[in-house]
């Protein structure tokens, strides 16, 4: 496995508040990588500066060993490091189908490609994807008018419709219905050994990315807490301690 | 319904083909209702399908204008020399020399605006929403004030151009017919363009940018490229009336922002933004209404024009085609949940 | 191009000639930072951009102008300009501007562009298209050899300009009115769950931007000329002080429109006075590059 994103030293300040301090972080390609920490640790922040919304204090961000840190949010995404939103964003007005075929991979197209009407094949694979997330049934349906749930995988479904290199999902559980994790769950899995797409997760809910990871970093408090496999964290005292807010 | 639609368009052509033959007393007006359409369906692309709504476009009309007449004179005469002259009717061209003259100008005139939106625009692009509105409206207010200030193509005085060299109802003909052919390439462009990728593409840039961005569209790559498209087709109208109008001048003719600047945004809101249909009928029902304030209103119409705008932006802002789709979303093939309680089957 | 090389070569061999522009551009400047500082107001309260605010300016001129037309003592127009503005501010909002806050940006810039056109054909209409100013009769001061000319209705309505500041000021700042409007710029939902009525607050700002317009428009007609259509360039300057400044920044908005006044002044003196109001909107291009290049550092785009 060769590294596929690299976080090194990385700090970030508002203001006053230090959000990321130093931070190290790598995530491995093919792999599952998890983060993970309570509520104001600086997820959010660390993830916010890999996809490019807001410019770093120091260090480097490196994917495919490219430098990524002063780049433009555009130009990080055309490099293939895709992400979803924790607030999911797809185009309600669209159907689930248009849904998908917007979500092509423009950035592997030239213009000439891009004037050109979608072939059947794009279509079937819209279909084909829509089914491996269980929206096959609803796919003509107007997608602002399907629960919070359904959109979220939709945006999933759309996220594999642009054949990433690698995938930052932030939160991909939150607000979901606790009886479909586990579906979710085991398609987020099945993305990442049949389609081959690197995952990065941040996730809250420690029973989530024990099951999925291979490998987790922690964070409290801005700084780089603790990392390892699951059955390291769990028996980690500190993030436990972390997480109970025992200090 | 399968033969009805080819029977629909074979009647449209035919009545875009006859419509002068049968009004010959509206040859002028009918032609002015293309060049409507044509700025209407170009503002909509931004505007309606792409979301970045111009209040500058007028700037590639007058920039049309004012190419095609220096490349329609250029071809013949020096234009210092024509323009220093102020028309004083010395300079005759032959037939081969007008028409050669506004071809090229014409053709001309749309190949620079390509050109200039593509440079304004790799500025422009980077403002968002009402930044973008002014900024563009900042380029055409300064285009024209500079231009009146430039006295290589007349100045404030504006610039003559031949008159058509046959008789005058034909002229008015060839006019009408230029109009409606560009006119109608630009609907059959745009009707294929919004089925393909990039026409999904532009709508996505409109609904959320952000996300379209973190998909990896190259978002100014796509919005230049549908600017420059558009800045085509007005620059060729404006080539167009340029010839049509003979004389033009630069703040009230060429660049004029509030006029047919704006005209043009209230026709594609009257309409319905971000359809194929809405401007054009939002052109048509605009230029009825300015034909008929124009005729009884003496005085009055630009006041019920800008009543207008604030009407149709307050009270009617979806237009004619958000009307029928919100009434009617079946036809539109827009399809609910029914019963959204809420719960994803996983 | 001659001509341009002369007229900056002049600046370097008679100093003074810098002096007369700066206190011309200052003076302006003082009327322009006026009008900005209203649609500051009205954009951070209720996020509307105002296109009609060169109108207002406008508007409030030729209500000076009628009046003295009508026998009234010049002088008094700028109050009652600010009256009669604040009573037309307010039918506007009604009309219309209250039905737009909610909507998207688009809208209201819409929707004040046609107000705009509106008045500028109604004050055609009214008032016809020839230029227009008042007299006050006073006499012009001269200093340095007759190089720099300050006309005694200049200062007065500089000092006008600044009077009418410090009012606003003072009252957004010690008056409940005020405090409730900086609080609903702020927030307005906040605002609205502590009991604020944010309708009556949105009204009242909008009224009161429309009369300090007409009470710069009413200073302007005695110092300068006014011409129906000169409002979108007025609004176009509001437009350029405060993209520069920003909200909510009233020192930077006072500099940024005494500065835009000195500069528009120096274009026209170097390039002619034909190119006053390209300068005008050029200068709004470049403060919006600028401001452009600025976010892009931060990875943003202005919004």
């Amino acid at each position: 496995m060769s590294t596929i994103i690299e976080v090194t030293d990385v700090s970030k300040s508002y203001g006053g508040v230090v959000a990321n301090k130093d931070i190290s972080m790598t995530v491995q390609q093919g792999g599952i990588t998890g983060l993970i920490g309570p509520n104001g640790s600086g997820k959010t922040t660390l993830f916010n500066s890999i996809v490019g919304y807001h410019p770093i204090d120091s260090g480097s961000i490196k994917f495919e060993d490219r430098e990524i840190s002063k780049l433009q949010v555009p130009q990080i995404a055309r490099l293939g490091l895709l992400r979803t939103f924790q607030q999911t964003r797809i185009y309600g007005e669209m159907n689930g189908v248009q849904n998908m075929l917007i979500s092509q991979p423009h950035r592997k197209m030239s213009l000439r490609d891009a004037f050109t009407v979608n072939t059947k094949e794009d279509y079937d694979r819209a279909d084909h994807l829509l089914e491996f997330v269980g929206l096959y049934e609803k796919r003509f349906l107007q997608s602002g008018s399907l629960s919070f749930g359904q959109q979220k995988l939709l945006e999933f479904a759309m996220a594999l419709m642009n054949e990433p290199t690698c995938l930052l999902l932030d939160e991909p559980t939150a607000g979901i219905n606790p009886t479909l994790i586990n579906g979710l769950i085991d398609r987020l899995k099945r993305a990442n050994s049949e389609f081959g797409i690197t995952l990065f997760i941040i996730e809250h809910n420690m029973r989530v990315i024990m099951n999925m990871a291979d490998h987790i970093y922690c964070l409290a408090h801005g700084e780089m807490l603790a990392q390892g496999t699951p059955a390291e964290i769990q028996n980690d005292q500190r993030v436990v301690d972390a997480y109970l807010g025992a200090h | 319904m399968t033969i009805a639609k080819p029977v629909f368009y074979l009647l449209l052509v035919a009545f875009i083909i006859a419509a002068p033959l049968l009004f010959p007393n509206f040859g002028t007006q009918l032609a002015t209702l293309w060049l409507m359409i044509i700025v209407a369906l170009t503002w909509d692309m931004t505007g309606g399908q792409m979301g970045y709504n111009s209040l500058g476009n007028i700037f590639f009309y007058g920039t049309g204008m004012y190419v095609c007449a220096v490349i329609g004179i250029g071809i013949a005469y020096p234009i210092a020399e024509y323009t220093n002259a102020a028309g004083g009717g010395i300079y005759k061209f032959t037939d081969t020399q007008y028409f050669l003259g506004a071809i090229l100008g014409i053709i001309g005139a749309g190949f620079f605006c390509s050109l200039c939106a593509l440079i304004i625009g790799y500025f422009t692009f980077s403002l968002r929403g009402p930044y973008f509105a002014i900024g563009t409206l900042g380029v055409a207010i300064a285009a024209g004030e500079l231009v009146s200030n430039w006295d290589w193509v007349g100045g404030g005085q504006g610039i003559a151009l031949p008159v058509y060299p046959y008789d005058l109802d034909q002229g008015k003909l060839f006019f009408y017919y230029l109009f409606a052919v560009t006119g109608v390439v630009l609907f059959l462009f745009l009707k294929w363009m919004y089925k393909t990728r990039f026409g999904a593409a532009i709508n996505a840039i409109r609904d959320d940018e952000e996300k379209a961005e973190a998909m990896g569209i190259h978002t100014l790559r796509y919005k230049l490229t549908t600017w420059s498209i558009s800045a085509f087709f007005v620059g060729v109208a404006g080539g167009i009336s340029a010839y049509q109008l003979i004389h033009f001048e630069p703040l009230e003719t060429a660049y004029q922002t509030i006029n047919l600047g704006i005209f043009m945004v209230v026709c594609v809101l009257l309409g319905g933004k971000g359809t194929l249909w809405g401007p054009i009928v939002g052109a048509i029902l605009f230029q009825i209404f300015k034909e008929v304030t124009w005729n009884y209103l003496l005085g009055w119409q630009w006041v019920a024009l800008g009543a207008l705008i604030v009407v149709t932006v307050v009270y009617f802002q979806d237009g004619l085609m958000g009307w029928l789709k919100t009434t009617k979303p079946e036809w539109f093939g827009i399809r609910v949940e029914e019963s959204s309680d809420g719960g994803a089957k996983a | 191009m001659d001509q341009i090389l002369g007229n900056l070569g002049l600046l370097f061999e008679f100093p003074v000639v810098n002096l007369k522009i700066i206190i011309d551009g200052v003076m302006i400047g003082a009327l322009f930072a006026l009008a900005a500082y209203g649609l500051a107001l009205v954009w951070g309260v209720m996020n509307v951009k105002n296109l009609a605010q060169g109108d207002f300016v406008i508007a409030g001129g030729y209500i000076a102008w009628w009046l003295t037309g009508l026998g009234v003592y010049p002088l008094l127009g700028v109050p009652l300009a600010f009256v009669l503005m604040w009573g037309l501010g307010w039918i506007i909002y009604k009309l219309v501007i209250a039905r737009v806050i909610e909507r998207d940006l688009f809208t209201s810039l819409l929707a004040t562009f046609g107000i705009a056109i509106m008045m500028a054909q109604l004050l055609n209409l009214l008032f016809g298209s020839d230029t227009q100013s008042v007299n006050l009769g006073f006499e012009t001061l001269f200093f340095f050899d007759g190089f720099v000319d300050v006309p005694i209705a200049k200062l007065i309505g500089v000092c006008m300009a600044a009077v009418l500041a410090t009012c606003v000021i003072v009252f957004m700042k010690y008056s409940r009115m005020g405090q409730a409007i900086r609080a609903t710029a702020q927030d307005a939902r906040a605002a609205r769950v502590l009991g604020i009525d944010t309708e009556k607050v949105y009204a009242f700002t909008f009224s009161l931007n429309a009369a300090i317009c007409g009470a710069a428009g009413a200073i302007i007609v005695m110092v300068w000329v006014i011409q129906p259509f000169y409002g979108i360039t007025y609004a176009i300057r509001a437009f350029v002080i405060v993209t520069a400044a920003g909200l909510g920044n009233l020192p930077g908005v006072i500099a940024a429109g005494l500065g835009i006044g000195a500069l528009e002044q120096y274009g026209s003196h170097i390039f002619g006075i034909g190119y006053q109001q390209a300068i005008a909107v050029l200068l709004l291009l470049l403060v919006l590059v600028f401001r452009m290049i600025q976010q892009r550092r931060s990875r943003q785009v202005l919004k």
